[in-house]
């Protein structure tokens, strides 16, 4: 008889591009199971540490943002997960996550689950303690780098080409350690993302309907969203 | 990773399967096969509220075993909760004022871990409700399958419904529907997995969630047309002596 299967792939691409002094995470909004759409409103997003507003003082826009893909019950989980231990973080340490900390969060909270995985697919993207933008990639049981721009997902072998073309990153071989962080202005590397998920949902069928794009720098975050292929 | 998977599920067979974490009582759980069922549930947001709908039958695998199951609940004051699939696993709010919204966070936190435990709920759950929000009244629609996926939406269907209805409901649900409208909708979709789902029979209930509270109404049957010439004569044009 059918064992129960305790996951299942809900589908979806998420993409991160680091810049000079922002930084761009884009995910699309379409939830599957099978061949079935659930739902075309469905945010892959998380603002880590916005969580929480209190009524005397606002907290400023938060400079973590983290995209997800994979199986979406893991991925709530583990996204209210981490927002939790934010929480903890920052009424130990009176200051906020920064993003590279948050990064390592990540990827311990992640292996510890090595034995029964969170089947999600992550990419944190953010401004580091310099005001430069960073992005981490990571796999399901919490393996990551500090890279220029990554994607992951159903889509992301269709992506990352173009992305490795357009924003030809030196390789980390290179001494001097060249820049990873892409030249591109923040509204060109806006573009770049908006076409690779044009082209991604033209041939991948768990990714369309309608792309959710935060951009963060040092002014706050800004999210923004465009309609997608909707077959 | 896929070979790490295997390899626990390996370890597993060998030895008796482990207790859940937080058992004091030590009494295991295998997973669980469904045995009774219920079928698709529809729900849908209209002007006033949410309007939930579903057959009142049970199958005991390919059996229709029992004819007059009350499949949609209310909880609360302010929720309905439909469910399908094993119908022994519903579970119940102990009638405090919880709003749909939390009672929807509540299940998805309790079909997660039981399917971290490895011992689900075998059901796919649909939420509907109104609460009194900063913005007046809130309509909410959610639904949470067995293993913890959730999500927020206009209109539901499990089961079936997910590949009959949901089609239909894409096509003609709009904002603001008004009662009738919205009856007449999910007639329709009602009326479909009739005729295309096994499992179904022809008695139906419909419930309302509006601000004052829940409705649920009484059973009733929708008319079904089986004229079509197609179904005369079938053996027509077949193969053999049948």
């Amino acid at each position: 008889m059918a064992r129960f299967d305790p996951y299942e792939n809900n589908g979806g691409t998420c993409v991160a591009v680091a810049g000079a002094d922002y930084c761009v995470v884009a995910a699309d909004t379409r939830l599957s199971v099978g061949y079935s759409i659930l739902s075309r409103d469905h945010s892959k997003i998380a603002q880590l540490g916005s969580v929480l507003k209190f009524d005397v003082q606002q907290f400023r826009a938060e400079k973590c943002v983290l995209a997800s893909s994979g199986f979406q019950g893991d991925i709530k989980a583990l996204q209210k997960n981490l927002a939790a231990k934010e929480l903890v973080y920052e009424h130990n340490h009176n200051k906020k996550m920064s993003c590279p900390a948050m990064a390592q969060l990540l990827s311990n909270t992640l292996y510890y689950k090595r034995f029964f995985p969170y089947y999600a697919f992550n990419v944190l993207g953010g401004l580091d303690s310099q005001g430069k933008g960073c992005v981490f990639t990571y796999d399901a049981v919490g393996s990551y780098e500090r890279t220029g721009y990554s994607a992951q997902g159903t889509g992301a072998a269709l992506m990352m080409p173009v992305l490795d073309n357009q924003l030809k990153s030196p390789s980390p071989l290179l001494l001097p350690a060249r820049d990873a962080v892409t030249p591109l202005s923040e509204s060109e590397a806006v573009d770049l993302v908006k076409d690779v998920f044009a082209s991604a949902t033209e041939r991948d069928i768990y990714t369309g309907d309608r792309l959710e794009i935060v951009v963060i720098n040092s002014s706050g975050t800004h999210r923004e969203c465009i309609e997608l292929r909707k077959d | 990773w896929q070979q790490a998977m295997g390899s626990h599920t390996a370890g597993g067979s060998q030895a008796p399967p482990p207790p859940p974490a937080a058992a004091g009582g030590g009494e295991t759980q295998r997973t669980q096969y469904p045995y009774v069922t219920g079928t698709s549930v529809i729900a849908l947001k209209y002007k006033d509220g949410v309007i939930m709908a579903c057959d009142t039958g049970a199958s005991y695998g390919s059996t229709l075993r029992y004819k007059s199951v009350e499949r949609i609940k209310a909880v609360g004051k302010h929720s309905l909760i439909g469910a399908s699939g094993d119908l022994s696993d519903h579970m119940w709010d102990d009638g405090n004022s919880l709003g749909p919204k939390e009672i929807h966070s509540y299940l998805t936190r309790v079909m997660y871990n039981r399917r971290n435990k490895f011992d689900p709920l075998w059901n796919s759950l649909v939420l509907g409700g109104v609460k009194k929000g900063p913005k007046g009244d809130e309509k909410y629609l959610g639904m949470v399958n067995m293993i913890g996926t959730h999500f927020e939406e206009n209109h539901i269907a499990t089961g079936f419904g997910n590949h009959l209805a949901i089609p239909i409901l894409r096509a003609e649900w709009h904002e603001d529907m008004t009662f009738e409208e919205a009856v007449k909708l999910v007639e329709k979709c009602l009326l479909v997995l009739l005729y295309r789902d096994r499992s179904s029979i022809n008695k139906f209930q419909i419930a309302k969630i509006t601000a004052e509270g829940s409705t649920i109404y009484p059973p009733y049957s929708l008319k079904t047309y089986w004229g079509f010439s197609h179904f005369e004569n079938p053996a027509q044009g077949a193969v053999g002596s049948w």
